[in-house]
């Protein structure tokens, strides 16, 4: 029986060809990884090889001929009987019209799915747990909250181990992971060489391969060298395998600003991670949130980039004596209730929003401050909620004000908050530069509780 | 890279200047013994070199090698029709590597993994090549529900962990499989595969350090094709050993001829004995050829036509297998079988690729994340 030879397509993108030149003729012999023809693409000139095996019976089209539209029949091949036995096989292969009739979704799947499928309703985030009446709360630093935190899923699961940098004998370049080693051994709280692209991708290996890392970075500075495996390994595989490649998996560290360390050091990535869709991001505030937030954060099947902060790492706050305070991912919460203009920040951030209340409330202007908590995904409704009560906003990041989390707040306000400001929303970010050493220009490159208040006077018409 | 300050350390007084030494005999025999023990796997492969196959086993051999052979024909000439997209690397001239490591592997216990150039390793784990082949013609029946693509298709029940379209990313996941197996002491071994041109990126040097400081038991084996894409080995790599570049970790390597599945399969056996033992990683060289482009879309042109045909006539796997076979008294007809019996599984899952549905529209929203927040 006769095979059709087809122009082939030899590129994601070509079209059409010039079937340059002929290497057989009719009658010759041909099999499978004998080489037919030559063909130019827009690019390259390819070799067309045989896969069937059989006699060449005609020649359709004759060499030289432009613009041959992939898929047209350029010779036929007779069959032999070995290639003809199983029918299957040796059939040409007539495609897209039976893809097109067999496939309902075919050739319009955009089309239809820009026209009648969304993402599924955001499910609510569960919100905070209610805490018994008579909870005793203890102050905690947020180092000993996150090391708290990772002690306690560590006792409930042993698939949980940390690695990183100094997280082992030197009890951790901040001392977050203080006390781990003595209490789980080596095997669980491992030092690692000064590799962080090598350390990413094992972790992200062992995850995949039904562990459950926790994995430290020095500071999310260094992790630019790690960031491959954080956003292509981790963050992409459960999709790309239609589900079937888990990767529970914790980033953590310092993130953002520290004290007079240079550009180098100095960064918020939150923007760039909470840009990736895969993965969680996490930026907590107080040493609540980063326990209760840490310890969802290690129970959730998908990656998670955990961003803390040095300079926050010493500070006390209250956090519940109650066995098990696991705290909702992607829930913000209000911080200070107000009604006369909200402020949204996260991390370090919130800090100053805070300072800036109390001096705005001074002023006789009550402000809302909004913690975001986790930045992906991001809680729009409390976000919205806020705006329509206030009706005015700023947001306040330590970090480049460029393609920013304020600038996506921004967007969020725009395209579904419009008929409730009364002003336009205004940010609050760091200035547009490396992070500068000398200890003026770093003052006057980031936030502080003096610019959000001014720009809220602004937003206010003050 | 600043660190938190740690407390100093009385700084060591240097030494007073010395006349430069002759090495004492001591060191060099220090010296000899540390060689010997990276060479000695390379040592225990020449003194046996090819695997004492029974006529079933290689049977079995020949067998997986004709469906990796076949099964990427019809990728490529689905690729000419337009029913496979994007990027798509063939393994053709590959497969005694494939089929020789991984037979000696206890598939569904220890664990795979590689890079783009995926479809053979996946065909000789025994994972269906339906599922494969409807996965690069982008259908909901794929391994990856078609939202994968040619490099990046995942079997966890056979534990085959892709499939990574990053070049080099697979090295330091594989170890990561392997401190897994570690860790759970259940036994396992990890094989991880990469090409000549992977091995200069740097993570995998990182991976080889962790790896062998650890003892992590993962063998790495990297399929030296001769071409990093359109890069000659020669062009592209200072140390064109690449068995010798585990050294420096102190990690034995092994240079293996890819192109004999017997051979193959030996050196694996003394590579899988080493790392099951508990003594850390091994570095295989597998020395092979890929008859095709890079991928689908490269013509080549970086070596002769001469040189394909030199291996394709003289070092063919699937040929020196069949030769084998035939002087054992395997009967022609026997060995035809087998070539029909391929040729209507691989029409069968080309039929199945070609007429399942492509996925549902809402696919394109499920898998993001696992959890709901």
């Amino acid at each position: 029986m006769a095979i059709d030879l087809k122009m082939p397509a030899l590129s994601p993108t070509m079209e059409e060809g010039t079937l340059a030149k002929w290497l057989v003729k009719p009658g010759d012999e041909v099999k499978s990884g004998d080489i037919l023809a030559e063909i130019e693409t827009d690019k390259a000139t390819m070799e067309f090889e045989a896969v069937d095996e059989g006699t060449i019976a005609e020649i359709v089209v004759a060499e030289g001929t432009e613009g041959v539209k992939v898929g047209t029949v350029i010779a036929r091949i007779a069959g032999d009987d070995e290639a003809a036995a199983p029918a299957p096989a040796a059939a040409p292969v007539v495609a897209p019209k039976a893809t097109e009739s067999e496939a309902p979704a075919g050739t319009d799947a955009k089309a239809q799915a820009a026209a009648a499928i969304a993402p599924a309703a955001a499910v609510k985030p569960a919100a905070d747990p209610e805490l018994p009446a008579g909870t005793a709360m203890v102050s905690t630093t947020v180092r000993e909250a996150l090391r708290d935190a990772m002690a306690e899923e560590m006792r409930a699961d042993d698939r949980i181990f940390v690695m990183g940098e100094e997280v082992a004998e030197y009890q951790g370049a901040y001392k977050v992971t203080q006390g781990l080693l003595e209490e789980f051994g080596p095997k669980r709280v491992i030092d690692t060489p000064i590799t962080e692209y090598g350390f990413a991708g094992i972790g992200t290996g062992a995850a995949m391969g039904g562990l459950r890392p926790v994995i430290e970075f020095m500071t999310f500075n260094f992790a630019m060298q790690a960031i491959d495996h954080i956003i292509n390994s981790a963050a992409k595989t459960n999709y790309m395998s239609g589900g079937q490649m888990r990767c529970p998996i914790v980033f953590r560290g310092p993130n953002g600003a520290a004290s007079r360390v240079g550009a180098q050091h100095s960064q918020n990535y939150g923007p760039w991670y909470a840009n990736v869709p895969g993965l969680i991001v996490i930026a907590p505030y107080d040493s609540a949130d980063a326990k209760g937030l840490l310890k969802a954060a290690i129970r959730s099947e998908d990656p998670v980039v955990f961003l803390e902060n040095e300079l926050v790492y010493g500070r006390s706050f209250d956090v519940p004596q109650i066995d098990d305070f696991v705290l909702p991912i992607g829930k913000a919460r209000i911080v200070r209730p107000g009604k006369d203009v909200t402020i949204v920040s996260y991390s370090i951030g919130v800090g100053f929003a805070l300072e800036a209340a109390e001096t705005l409330a001074a002023e006789g202007i009550d402000a809302e401050v909004v913690d975001l908590r986790t930045l992906r995904p991001l809680d729009k409704e409390t976000v919205l909620a806020s705006l329509a009560k206030t009706n005015r906003m700023v947001v306040a990041e330590e970090g480049f004000p460029v393609c920013s989390i304020a600038s996506e707040i921004i967007a969020i306000a725009m395209e579904e908050g419009f008929d409730h400001l009364d002003a336009p929303v205004l940010r609050v970010c760091n200035e547009d530069v490396p992070l500068p050493y000398a200890a003026n220009l770093e003052k006057a490159a980031l936030i502080n509780a003096g610019k959000i208040a001014e720009a809220v006077r602004k937003v206010c018409y003050n | 890279m600043a660190k938190p300050a740690a407390p100093r350390k009385p700084r060591a007084r240097k030494p007073a200047a010395t006349p430069p030494q002759v090495t004492a005999p001591e060191t060099i025999a220090a010296e000899d013994e540390a060689t010997f023990a990276l060479r000695s796997l390379q040592q225990a492969h020449a003194n046996n070199k090819r695997f004492d196959a029974s006529d079933e086993e290689l049977l079995k051999f020949y067998e997986q090698m004709v469906l990796i052979r076949r099964f990427e024909e019809k990728a490529g000439q689905l690729y000419g029709l337009g029913l496979i997209g994007g990027f798509c690397h063939l393994y053709i001239g590959q497969e005694a590597v494939a089929v020789g490591l991984q037979s000696a592997l206890k598939e569904g216990h220890d664990s795979v993994i590689t890079g783009y150039r995926d479809h053979g390793h996946m065909l000789a784990y025994g994972i269906d090549p339906k599922v494969i082949m409807a996965e690069l013609t982008g259908r909901a029946a794929g391994i990856s529900r078609g939202k994968g693509g040619s490099m990046h298709m995942f079997s966890t029940e056979h534990k085959f962990y892709g499939g990574h379209g990053i070049v080099g990313a697979q090295v330091p996941l594989g170890a990561g499989l392997a401190f897994g197996h570690k860790y759970r002491d259940d036994g396992g071994v990890c094989m991880a595969y990469f090409g000549d041109g992977a091995s200069n990126q740097g993570q995998v040097y990182e991976t080889f350090n962790m790896a062998a400081l650890w003892k992590l038991p993962i063998v790495f084996v990297v399929e030296n094709n001769g071409y990093a894409m359109g890069t000659a080995v020669k062009r592209g790599s200072a140390e064109t050993h690449f068995y010798r570049r585990g050294t420096a970790f102190r990690i034995p390597g092994m240079d293996v001829n890819g192109m004999d599945v017997l051979e193959v399969r030996q050196a694996a056996e003394v590579a899988l004995e080493y790392v099951r033992a508990g003594n850390g990683p091994v570095l295989m060289e597998l020395n092979t050829y890929r008859y095709r482009g890079h991928s689908m879309s490269d013509p080549a042109k970086y070596r002769s036509r001469e040189e394909v045909q030199e291996m394709r006539e003289k070092h063919d796997p699937i040929e020196g297998a069949k030769q084998e076979l035939l002087k054992r008294g395997v009967t022609e007809d026997r060995i035809k079988e087998i070539d029909k019996k391929i040729r209507q599984q691989v029409a069968e899952a080309a039929d199945f690729a070609e007429s399942s549905p492509e996925p549902q529209a809402g696919e394109l929203y499920t898998d993001v994340l696992v959890g709901t927040y």
